[in-house]
C-alpha cells in the first residue's frame, strides 16, 4: 500500500488505507522494539531536527527515540536555547535550519498554523509534533493504534472524550481521525470546555452529563485539567471538577465490562482521573499509549521518509 | 493655473446634478459647468468616459505617525489615500505617543500640511493613553482641530468611563467614534467564534463581544444626547440594535468596511493567511448579506476602510502572533464599484452618500459638493477598467490587503484636491 505523504500536519489528509498502513507499520516496529538490538539502518546518514519551542517530555522523548531507532541523527533546538527567544522570527529560525540540508523537522510550537508555516520555508519534511489547541497527528494515530491493538477494530466503536476538549489539540487530530476510521464520537464536558462548534470536527454527541453516557462507551477518553487562573476559570476548583467529571472508581460500575481508559498524560491524579482507574490492570491503556508513541512515531517517519510499504521493515 | 476638463459625466446628489458637461477649475474653485466651454490659456483635458464626484472621504484610517512610520507614514498613507481617490481622510489617534493631547493634533496637522496627498483630519483620543480611564482634554484638541473622539482599537470598558466621557463632549457637538469590543468577552479572540475558531484551533471572537458594547452604548447616547457614531459594525444583529437606534430617533450612526462587506470566515483556511486577521474578525456570509442590507436601506451611513498597515514581517508572524489589521485605501472604491454599483446593487447617489458626503456630515465638516464657486475637491473615475489588485500597485507602505488578486472593474484616475491634481491618470502626483 503506498503512503504517498510528504509532511504529517493535518490528519485529514491520510484515508482510511493510509492510517491503516500506519498501523501495520507500527506493529512492525514494535517488533524492532521488542528485539536486543532495537535498531533499523533505514535512515543512516540523515539528519531529524526536533525544533519545540514548547516544553515538552513524553513526545519530545519518544520522537527522540523513535529517530535513533532508525539510525537518524538528532539535533534537538529548544525554545530556551534557541535564537527564538531573543526575538528571532520562526520564519528566520528554519532558514537558518534550512542551511545545515536538514531532512526532517519534528516541531511543537505554541501556535496554531506554525506547522504548515514551516513547510512552506523548508524542502525537509515536517511532522508536527503538537501545536497550540491546534492539532496533534501523531498522538491521534499512536492512540488508534491502542486502540485497534486493544480492541480489535476501530470501525463502530464508540469513543467519549472528558474534559476540556476546546484547548485539546489531542481531539483536533484524533476527533477526525477517528470519523475516518468510522468510529462514533460523543465529547461530555461543561459547555465552557466544550469547541465553539463542535461539528466542525465531526463529534456526533455532547453531553454535560457523564453518567448518562458513560455506559454506551468503549473508550473513555480522559483529557488532562489545567487550573492556571482562577478569574478566567472554567469552572470553580478541581474539586466540583472531580465530583462532576472525574474518572473515579465509583463510577467504574456504570462502564461496560470491556470499557478501557486513555489518557494522553501527563496526568491529574484525583482530578480527572482517580488512581484506581489510572492503575486499572485491565481498563487504563496509558502505559500502552507510551509505548505505541514509540512505534507509530518510527513507522510515521519511516513511511515519510524511508519506503512505502512495510514488507521491508522485519 | 486653469483647468477645464472636457465631456465629464459629473455627478453630485447634493445638486440632484448628473450630467455629461465640461468643468472649469481655477484657483481651486469651480468656475463653471456647462457645455462646450473653453479656456483661454491652461490645461483641457479630455475625459470623456469618465466620471466626476465629490472627493471621496476615509473617515477610518491608521497613518500609523508618528511612532509607527516603518508602517506607514502621514505622506505615504495620503499618497495611498490620492492613489485610491480619496480626498480627505480621518485619522486615528492609536500612534506612539497615542493623539490624546492638542500638541499631537498639532504635529500631524502640521505634518499633513507639509507631506499630504489629501486632506487629513485627526480624531483624539476618548482617554489618556487610550486606556478608558481618565478623559483627555478633548475642548484643548478641538480648539487644536481634533473633529473627533475615540479610542479606536479598543472598547471603553467601563461604563461609566464612558458615560461621564459622553456628557463632557456633549458642549463640543463632536461625535464620540466608539469600537466597539467587550474586552472581558472577547480576551485573545482571533477569529469569529464558531466554525473559523474551532477549524483553526484559536480563540473565538464572539459576536457578542461587539453586539453587548454597541447596546450599552446606544443607551449611554440615549442618556446623555451626544452623537454615537458605531465604527466598523460587522454582525447582523450589531446593525439591528443601530437600526432600532435611529428608528427611535437617536443621533447614531455607523460605518462599515468593504472587507466586513464581501470577506468572511470561510476564507481562513489551513494556510492562516494573516491578512485576514482583522479586528473586530471577518464574520459569516449571512452577517455579510445583513451589512449590504444595511447598506441599501440606508442604516449604514459610511463605508471607510480601517485602512490597518503592517510591515511585512510582522504579517509573517505566527497568526496568533500577527498584528490585527488589512489595508484598504487603495482597493475600497474598487470593491465598493465591482460588487455594489456594477452589479445594481446600489447606484452612484448612494455610492457618494457613502463615500463622501456622510463621512463629512458625521464629522460636522463643510460638505463637499460640485457648484460653481465651490472648492474643488474632486474624485474622476474610470468605470470601465478593469484591473487585478497587486501589491505593486500600492503606493501604501503596507501591503497587507486581503484583496490581493481580486479582479476589479472601476477605479479612480484622477484625484484633486483644491483644484490640483493629487493624482493624475492613475499616477499619485
Amino acid at each position: 500500500m503506498a503512503f504517498n505523504h510528504y509532511n504529517l500536519i493535518d490528519i485529514t489528509e491520510l484515508s482510511r488505507d493510509d492510517i491503516m498502513t500506519v498501523i501495520h507499520t507500527a506493529e512492525a516496529m514494535k517488533e524492532v522494539n521488542q528485539r536486543e538490538i532495537k535498531q533499523l539502518p533505514t535512515l543512516r546518514g540523515r539528519t531529524a531536527v526536533n525544533l519545540f519551542t514548547e516544553h515538552s517530555t513524553r513526545t519530545r522523548s519518544s520522537f527522540t527515540l523513535a529517530e535513533q531507532r532508525l539510525s537518524c541523527s538528532v539535533l534537538a533546538v529548544s525554545g530556551s536555547s534557541s535564537s527564538m527567544t531573543k526575538g528571532e522570527s520562526l520564519t528566520d529560525t528554519i532558514q537558518t535550519l534550512n542551511s545545515y540540508n536538514i531532512d526532517l523537522v519534528v516541531m511543537r510550537n505554541s501556535y496554531a498554523g506554525s506547522s504548515v508555516k514551516v513547510a512552506q520555508h523548508t524542502k525537509a519534511h515536517v511532522i508536527s509534533a503538537g501545536e497550540g489547541k491546534h492539532v496533534h497527528p501523531t498522538q491521534a494515530l499512536l492512540d488508534l493504534y491502542t486502540m485497534w491493538r486493544k480492541l480489535g477494530r476501530l470501525e463502530g466503536l464508540h469513543v467519549g472524550f472528558v474534559g476540556d476538549v476546546s484547548h485539546s489539540r489531542v481531539c483536533g487530530s484524533l476527533i477526525p481521525a477517528l470519523k475516518i476510521m468510522g468510529a462514533d464520537v460523543t465529547v461530555i464536558g461543561p459547555q465552557t470546555l466544550l469547541p465553539d462548534d463542535p461539528s466542525v470536527l465531526g463529534i456526533d454527541h455532547v453531553s454535560e452529563h457523564l453518567e448518562e453516557v458513560l455506559p454506551d462507551l468503549d473508550v473513555i477518553y480522559t483529557l488532562r485539567i489545567q487550573l492556571e487562573r482562577l478569574e478566567t476559570a472554567p469552572f470553580p476548583s478541581l474539586r466540583e471538577y472531580n465530583m462532576l467529571y472525574g474518572i473515579t472508581e465509583e463510577r467504574e460500575r456504570l462502564m461496560r465490562p470491556d470499557a478501557v481508559i486513555m489518557h494522553p498524560g501527563p496526568l491529574n491524579r484525583g482530578v480527572e482521573i482517580d488512581s484506581y482507574i489510572a492503575d486499572h490492570p485491565k481498563r487504563s491503556l496509558v502505559l500502552d499509549q507510551v509505548f505505541s508513541g514509540l512505534c507509530v512515531r518510527m513507522a510515521v517517519i519511516y513511511l515519510l521518509m524511508g519506503g512505502n510499504d512495510n514488507g521491508v521493515v522485519a | 493655473m486653469a483647468l477645464l476638463l472636457k465631456n465629464i459625466r459629473v455627478i453630485d446628489p447634493q445638486q440632484n446634478l448628473d450630467q455629461v458637461c465640461d468643468v472649469i477649475v481655477r484657483d481651486g474653485k469651480y468656475v463653471q459647468l456647462g457645455q462646450d466651454l473653453s479656456i483661454p490659456k491652461g490645461l483641457t483635458r479630455d475625459m470623456t468616459g469618465h466620471i466626476m464626484v465629490p472627493g471621496l472621504m476615509d473617515m477610518h484610517v491608521h497613518f500609523r505617525d508618528p511612532g509607527f512610520e516603518e508602517k506607514e507614514d502621514i505622506e505615504s498613507g495620503s499618497r495611498a489615500a490620492a492613489h485610491g481617490g480619496f480626498t480627505a481622510v480621518l485619522q486615528m489617534p492609536n500612534t506612539k505617543p497615542t493623539i490624546d493631547n492638542a500638541a499631537m493634533v498639532e504635529y500631524v496637522n502640521k505634518r499633513a500640511e507639509e507631506v499630504a496627498k489629501c486632506r487629513v483630519y485627526v480624531s483624539g483620543a476618548c482617554t489618556v493613553g487610550r486606556e478608558g480611564k481618565i478623559m483627555t482634554e478633548m475642548g484643548d484638541m478641538v480648539r487644536a482641530g481634533a473633529v473627533a473622539f475615540s479610542d479606536d482599537g479598543s472598547g471603553i470598558a467601563d461604563t461609566g468611563v464612558m458615560r461621564r466621557m459622553m456628557d463632557y463632549a456633549h458642549q463640543f457637538g463632536t461625535p464620540i467614534l466608539e469600537h466597539c469590543q467587550d474586552k472581558s468577552l472577547v480576551g485573545d479572540g482571533q477569529v469569529n467564534e464558531g466554525a473559523a475558531s474551532t477549524r483553526l484551533a484559536v480563540e473565538g471572537w464572539p459576536a457578542a463581544g461587539e453586539e453587548v458594547e454597541i447596546a450599552r452604548d446606544i443607551e449611554l447616547c440615549r442618556l446623555t444626547g451626544t452623537p454615537l457614531h458605531i465604527q466598523h459594525v460587522t454582525t447582523a444583529h450589531g446593525l439591528d440594535l443601530i437600526r432600532q437606534a435611529k428608528a427611535d430617533g437617536l443621533p447614531v450612526t455607523c460605518e462599515v468596511t468593504p472587507h466586513h462587506l464581501f470577506l468572511n470566515e470561510n476564507a481562513l483556511d489551513e494556510t492562516y493567511d494573516t491578512n485576514l486577521k482583522v479586528n473586530p474578525p471577518l464574520r459569516t456570509q449571512a452577517d455579510n448579506d445583513a451589512l449590504v442590507r444595511g447598506v441599501i436601506d440606508g442604516t449604514v451611513d459610511c463605508i471607510v476602510t480601517d485602512h490597518a498597515p503592517h510591515t511585512a514581517w510582522e504579517k509573517d508572524e505566527e497568526f496568533e502572533r500577527a498584528p490585527f489589521g488589512m489595508t484598504g485605501l487603495e482597493t475600497s472604491l474598487g470593491l465598493v464599484l465591482t460588487q455594489l454599483v456594477n452589479t445594481g446593487v446600489i447606484d452612484y447617489n448612494r455610492m457618494i452618500e457613502l463615500m463622501a458626503i456622510n463621512p463629512r456630515k458625521i464629522l460636522r465638516l463643510d460638505p463637499v459638493t460640485i457648484a460653481e464657486g465651490q472648492t474643488a475637491d474632486f474624485t474622476i473615475i474610470d468605470p470601465d477598467a478593469e484591473w487585478v489588485v497587486s501589491v505593486d500597485d500600492f503606493y501604501s507602505k503596507g501591503k497587507n490587503s486581503g484583496f490581493i488578486g481580486a479582479q476589479l472593474k472601476g477605479r479612480a484616475t484622477d484625484t484633486y484636491v483644491g483644484g490640483y491634481a493629487t493624482m493624475e491618470d492613475g499616477k499619485v502626483q
